[in-house]
């Protein structure tokens, strides 16, 4: 029996659904393997069980809680997918001012219309079972994760932070080219991909387990980043810090 | 006398949340709601407070699918901001990342979401059995915009390497020439896109609508231009406002626009209404040969209008790739002298107009932000065609009217939770 996959989406781009489909190579044994059978943004289709529930999207609004704990109540495992599903990524950055003010500098008179909480990542709504961060997920990782899976192991989840993959793909360090980074605080295995390509990084797919942010903090001072400023590069994708939406 | 109570939640095929409610009794269509649901994330408020240099990473994260739409909108807009003027080099390189994202969201669009109605599938996962040639053919253009995307932007979605005034990471000139060779191999698998559409039939269905895209004396616009609307002609970008006029509705937490009319529409087939005539050779064959030409009222033809573009801009990313190795690709000195002011940046998204309009202190902080999206421009009509397309079927079978009412509003390929950001 193939595993009964659902794709949900909350507050979010869609972006790391996207990254499924962008699976091309190995979309017929994706599909031969895994049985779809609710992915809304991809297929017509609903069920009532998921092997694997996988959660793109923060949690922002009240009425996306119990649409998370219906989902959590008929899968066997929950996994959410993506920076704003693992962080609660750049949706957090609206927590910062009151929600009616929010509501108010987006909608003006028409914000009683609407309604909106500090965005959260989903483990603060619903137990989670395993995470693939990223912004937006890496779709080699997505693959690896599944097959892991299908084997019957608990998947790797890397803890070594983004610079020991940027010294392995032989970049130059940016802090070296006059630049700022969270590499050194920031999990791996991206191959550290915004470097790479030409960026820094912005630390989307969250800290390492016990991350040295305070030597981060002071290579950012030494590097000439104001307090303000490094306020501005940690809360990019990573504001959401524990229990800061209760 | 029929009773019709149709009510779709969640549409699937279509990236975003979205309600259909019709109901008809009595031979009366009682009620018609297109209902936007997603929930908003509050960008222009996140954007305050922002450095410029963060600005298109941030504004990437609007949209999944048009990332690299978003991020050249806002990359513009703070070069207008600052009155910089790009490179011809990274003008050429911008045309031809943009190529990736039209090439991916479409052939995602036209294979993915749209083909499985009219091969009577619930999505491409079916197909793969039923008409694997088919999807696998799909599957290979999609890849190669993707591959565009990855190799001048850094990756396929939130790409990396474009910033103010000039890409972080430039393409290899071998990179490019095996680029070329795909781009002119993947002409076949476009002529078997063009045959399978030209097969289809689409439903008839046409109401007079008021069309808006950019337009540039040079070029078939996607990058830059002026505002053209088929009813009053061209506008300056700086008078965006008067023409998107954004309004609130309670059923919908995006906000719709009107111009002259009580909609207009944006996308392929505005961008084909106004701009027609300056497509590339090989997509006129293909409208011609698909019996497309403006002016086209009938909004199931986006999805051929769709088709011309994605011939169009393998065209325009094989003459970007031949003037960019005429040059040589050079090491350019990214130079950014931030000001206060206000820019607007404009772009036509796989799904239309586009526009991020920033205002920066002298600090090089965004203090507003504005963003009027392609599908927001886009639900207003959406309704409108769909109280036109209901009222004619009143005593259709509510399955066989269900399913018509969800192929009109995937015509318009929707990016709902862009159009909410």
């Amino acid at each position: 029996m193939r595993p009964k996959i659902g794709v949900f989406d909350f507050t979010c781009c869609e972006g790391c659904e996207l990254q499924i489909l962008n699976c091309e190579d190995e979309l017929p044994e994706l599909i031969e393997a895994l049985d779809f059978v609710n992915f809304r943004e991809a297929m017509t289709g609903a069920a009532s069980y998921y092997d694997i529930a996988f959660i793109d999207g923060a949690c922002s609004r009240e009425s996306e809680i119990p649409r998370l704990r219906e989902i959590r109540d008929h899968a066997n495992m929950v996994i959410p997918i993506g920076a704003c599903a693992c962080l609660g990524g750049v949706n957090c950055l609206k927590n910062v001012y009151p929600m009616d003010e929010v509501l108010k500098a987006e909608y003006g008179s028409a914000a009683p219309y609407y309604d909106t909480i500090p965005a959260r990542p989903i483990r603060a709504v619903i137990p989670i079972d395993f995470f693939i961060p990223g912004c937006p997920i890496v779709k080699e990782e997505f693959i690896r994760v599944v097959g892991e899976l299908l084997a019957g192991r608990t998947p790797y989840q890397p803890n070594d932070p983004v610079c020991a993959e940027c010294k392995a793909a032989g970049n130059v360090c940016v802090f070296d080219k006059g630049m700022t980074c969270l590499g050194p605080v920031t999990r791996g295995g991206c191959k550290a991909t915004c470097v790479t390509g030409g960026a820094v990084c912005w630390g989307c797919r969250g800290f390492i387990d016990d991350p040295n942010i305070n030597a981060e903090k002071d290579i950012l001072v030494k590097a000439g980043l104001s307090v303000d400023e490094i306020m501005q590069r940690f809360s990019l994708f990573n504001l959401c810090q524990e229990g800061a939406w209760k | 006398m029929s009773r019709i109570h149709i009510q779709v939640n969640r549409l699937t095929r279509v990236e975003g949340h979205g309600n259909l409610i019709v109901k008809v009794s009595h031979g009366k269509l009682e009620e018609l709601r297109w209902e936007i649901t997603e929930s908003p994330r509050f960008f222009e408020l996140m954007l305050r407070g922002r450095p410029w240099h963060d600005a298109h990473v941030l504004a990437s994260r609007i949209c999944g699918i048009c990332s690299v739409s978003h991020q050249l909108a806002s990359i513009q807009a703070t070069e207008a901001a600052f009155g910089i003027r790009p490179s011809g080099q990274t003008v050429l390189l911008r045309k031809l990342l943009y190529a990736g994202e039209i090439i991916e969201s479409h052939i995602l669009h036209l294979y993915f979401l749209a083909l499985p109605d009219f091969l009577k599938s619930e999505g491409a996962f079916a197909l793969m059995k039923s008409h694997q040639e088919a999807v696998l053919c799909g599957a290979r253009l999609k890849k190669l915009g993707n591959d565009i995307m990855e190799m001048i932007g850094g990756r396929a979605v939130h790409p990396q390497a474009a910033v103010v005034n000039g890409f972080g990471r430039l393409p290899t000139e071998r990179g490019l020439l095996n680029l070329r060779e795909r781009l002119r191999e993947s002409l076949q698998d476009l002529q078997t896109t063009v045959e399978l559409f030209k097969g289809i039939e689409l439903p008839d269905f046409s109401r007079e609508t008021e069309y808006i895209s950019l337009t540039h004396p040079e070029e078939y616009a996607f990058v830059r231009g002026s505002i053209r609307s088929t009813d009053t002609g061209t506008a300056g970008l700086e008078d965006y406002l008067k023409i998107t006029n954004e309004y609130c509705v309670p059923h919908s937490t995006a906000k719709l626009t009107r111009h002259v009319r009580e909609s207009y529409a944006v996308g392929a087939l505005a961008r084909i209404n106004n701009n027609a005539g300056q497509l590339h050779p090989l997509a006129k064959d293909a409208a011609a040969h698909l019996g497309l030409k403006p002016i086209c009222f009938k909004p199931f033809l986006n999805h051929i209008a769709q088709v011309v573009e994605t011939v169009h801009e393998t065209e325009e990313a094989i003459n970007s790739i031949d003037l960019l190795l005429e040059e040589g690709i050079r090491d350019e000195q990214i130079s950014v002298m931030p000001r206060a002011g206000r820019g607007i940046g404009a772009v036509e998204a796989p799904r239309g107009l586009l526009i991020h309009d920033y205002t920066y202190g002298e600090d090089g902080r965004i203090t507003q932000a504005n963003c009027v999206i392609p599908t927001g421009q886009n639900h207003a009509n959406i309704q409108k065609d769909l109280e036109e397309l209901v009222s004619g079927r009143l005593e259709q079978n509510e399955d066989e009217l269900r399913l018509l009412c969800e192929m009109l509003i995937r015509a318009y390929d929707p990016c709902i939770s862009c159009s909410t950001h």
